[in-house]
């Protein structure tokens, strides 16, 4: 008896980046969407020493049935980072064809708070995937202060426009 | 929280979900990755959750609370188990009234750890149950098997859980729960006061207890067989299942539950039903040589595999007998003492001093990275002050004045306070220099409450241990407190001179650490105005 495979329908997405950028929560944000629209959802990353600055990745992954928790090298469909120094390590991840999402998408000049990026991020990876805007904003605020609600609804939609277009001019 | 409610929980929310739900007395323990929120998740679930001094001290806590009929949780990581192997292996002699879950997350491929040991070992080396949860579900589903087991054969049970089980996020339907029954202590003399007379006995109790659970984990329903192509079979558990099943969703998987004691006839009948069947586990060939001695014919890894942790990639690779290298992964950025760590400043002058220095286990380790590089030894909790010593006791006098000890606060609580003793006890020819990095927190796992600090899980004011007062009980005369980044020069002079003295000196550098710093100011905050109330 064969069984299809059921990893075909797993999206696949690492977030990259150094220790307080936080990479956590924005992995932690898009789980939660997924979660929401419920979807099967796995989230890993390593904890620990790696948080004193040092690289942090997360993996997110999310399908009808996911089974491992880590994206297998070469096998993720986005690769979302967020220091200029993490890109080339980061890009072993990456399968053919897939998208890669670095910070100079969303210069940080155009947010009100550089804090921001990780959100902003989200925006651009949020118009490649079929999850509903309203999930991503809901996720958003659910996991910061409210304080902070402002500036990063502002980060994710800017994010989102430019990864609208980025969507658009890959495509042409 | 609907019981049937769909969640989305790491594996260790997952346990301390279903602690609560079982209705855990007591959960104990000591802070270490990867295990470290489990507790703090209990206590926040409004469970009573407690960081004892060492994982030691902490099983036996529990221990006491299974003996008084309570249901008690106690975690630590792997390591923490050889701190508390020692009440673990009488207390399966003893056995317990509520249960006991003594949770062991391993940390294979040491994400932050200084070994990667196999802790299956333990559950067959003390003949202590144990389960192994592939994900954050069966961490849940698992943790209530595991009071049932305990409570059914009076005895501990080691629920055994991995890094990437403890922090990955999985979707869990937290579905049951169990009633505690009510603590109340009842006589058992020869069952618990393990002098020789009551110990050979107890020993035959539990092996009989023992033979019994193996028998009846052939149809525990804890392992379960996904039946697929049957040129391939695989038996597995923990977190190498689920790799397993994306590396290969066509083979036969006998996916075991619990791993200690075997299902053995459960896994030699899935052996005969399939042509070729093989081991896929992480760490210790420990399957595999125990399938093999029950006479079950298996294949496990090639050796090369025994190291790091596993991923889906490294499956497919033992499973088409790939050994040859594997790539390294690209280098990231270390970790680093952070900007404004107190530390700095400490290992600036250790370095400029060219001290021989006996270190320890915490965010300080990392003072052995350039620029310092000035750490000669860490080997576990509490080292410092012992490898010091001996240092000190064998090496020419002007070598072993260059010789010092030092700990972290929380470490030292741990396990350096027996070392202190040691070196009151054994002074070495050129006397000793004890350095304490107090920086107010179990900085490395996360910033957790530790006796020194005086405050407890949950952040409310309890006694406090001095490190000060404690060295002069124990008669070391020379006793300093410093803020070695406030006045460098000052701490500088001060331990160049102790280094030198030929006598027993205890520094203390005190400074907060600066992640710590606004948190500690907010709970001094609301204990003070709890005391106005």
């Amino acid at each position: 008896m064969m069984e299809k495979d059921v990893s075909s329908g797993v999206t696949n997405v690492v977030i990259a980046g150094l220790g307080g950028q936080g990479v956590l929560k924005a992995s932690d944000i898009l789980a939660q969407v997924a979660f929401d629209e419920g979807l099967d959802v796995k989230k890993s990353e390593v904890h620990g020493m790696a948080q004193r600055g040092g690289s942090v990745t997360s993996d997110v992954r999310f399908g009808s049935e996911v089974f491992s928790p880590m994206v297998p090298a070469g096998e993720a469909d986005f690769v979302v980072v967020m220091a200029p120094e993490e890109v080339e390590g980061s890009k072993r991840y990456l399968k053919a064809g897939g998208v890669m999402i670095i910070p100079d998408d969303v210069p940080v000049t155009s947010l009100d708070s550089p804090r921001s990026l990780n959100v902003a991020l989200l925006g651009v990876l949020s118009a490649y995937l079929p999850l509903p805007e309203s999930s991503w904003l809901t996720a958003v605020k659910a996991s910061l202060a409210e304080k902070l609600h402002e500036a990063n609804v502002k980060a994710f939609s800017l994010g989102r426009s430019v990864g609208r277009e980025k969507q658009g001019s890959s495509a042409r | 929280m609907q019981q049937t409610d769909r969640v989305l929980l790491s594996g260790n929310e997952a346990v301390a979900l279903a602690a609560r739900r079982t209705g855990m007395a007591l959960g104990s323990g000591y802070p270490g990755t990867p295990s470290t929120e489990i507790l703090e998740d209990f206590g926040g679930m409004g469970g009573r959750a407690q960081w004892s001094p060492n994982e030691k001290v902490a099983l036996e806590v529990a221990l006491g609370a299974a003996f008084g009929g309570a249901r008690a949780l106690v975690t630590m990581k792997h390591v923490g188990l050889n701190v508390a192997a020692d009440p673990l292996f009488t207390a399966a002699y003893t056995g317990v009234v509520g249960a006991l879950i003594v949770v062991s997350a391993d940390d294979p491929g040491m994400a932050s750890s200084q070994n990667e040991q196999d802790n299956r070992r333990y559950a067959v080396a003390a003949a202590v149950p144990m389960l192994e949860p592939s994900d954050s579900q069966e961490a849940f589903d698992f943790t209530l098997r595991a009071v049932e087991i305990s409570e059914k054969w009076k005895i501990p049970v080691i629920l055994r859980m991995t890094t990437r089980v403890c922090h990955s996020k999985t979707v869990v339907r937290p579905v049951g729960e169990m009633p505690a029954p009510a603590p109340r202590f009842e006589h058992d003399i020869a069952g618990r006061v393990m002098i020789p007379a009551h110990a050979r006995p107890a020993h035959r109790r539990l092996r009989e207890k023992i033979a019994q659970i193996a028998a009846w984990n052939e149809t525990s329903g804890l392992h379960r067989v996904i039946d697929g192509d049957r040129s391939l079979g695989i038996i597995t558990s923990g977190i190498s299942y689920v790799h397993v099943r994306e590396a290969v969703p066509q083979a036969s998987v006998l996916k075991l539950g619990m791993t200690y004691p075997l299902p053995m006839e459960a896994a030699r009948k899935f052996a005969a039903g399939v042509d070729r069947c093989t081991v896929i586990e992480e760490g210790d060939p420990y399957l595999v040589e125990s399938l093999r001695a029950g006479g079950i014919e298996v294949t496990g890894k090639p050796d090369m595999y025994r190291f790091g942790e596993f991923n889906v990639g490294r499956v497919r690779r033992i499973l088409a007998g790939d050994t040859t290298p594997e790539p390294a992964p690209p280098r990231g950025k270390p970790p680093a003492l952070c900007l404004g760590c107190p530390h700095r400043t400490v290992f600036g002058v250790l370095s400029k001093l060219k001290c021989i220095v006996a270190g320890d286990i915490g965010c300080y380790t990392l003072g052995v990275l350039p620029p310092y590089q000035a750490m000669d030894s860490c080997v576990c909790m509490g080292a410092s002050i012992g490898v010091g010593l001996g240092l000190r006791q064998v090496l020419p006098p002007e070598q072993a004045r260059q010789v010092v000890s030092v700990i972290g606060d929380s470490t030292f609580v741990h396990s350096g306070i027996t070392g202190l003793v040691e070196m009151v006890y054994n002074p070495p020819p050129t006397g000793h220099v004890v350095l304490i990095l107090d920086n107010g927190t179990t900085a490395m796992t996360g910033l957790q409450e530790h006796p020194g600090t005086g405050r407890t899980l949950t952040h409310e004011t309890t006694g406090r241990v001095s490190y000060e007062d404690l060295a002069r009980s124990l008669g070391i005369r020379n006793v300093h407190v410093v803020d070695a980044t406030k006045d460098e020069s000052a701490f500088e002079k001060l331990l160049s001179d102790s280094l030198s003295a030929d006598e027993l000196t205890l520094i203390v550098a005190r400074r907060p650490c600066l992640l710590a710093t606004a948190r500690i100011k907010a709970y001094e905050q609301a204990a003070s105005a709890g005391t106005r109330k």
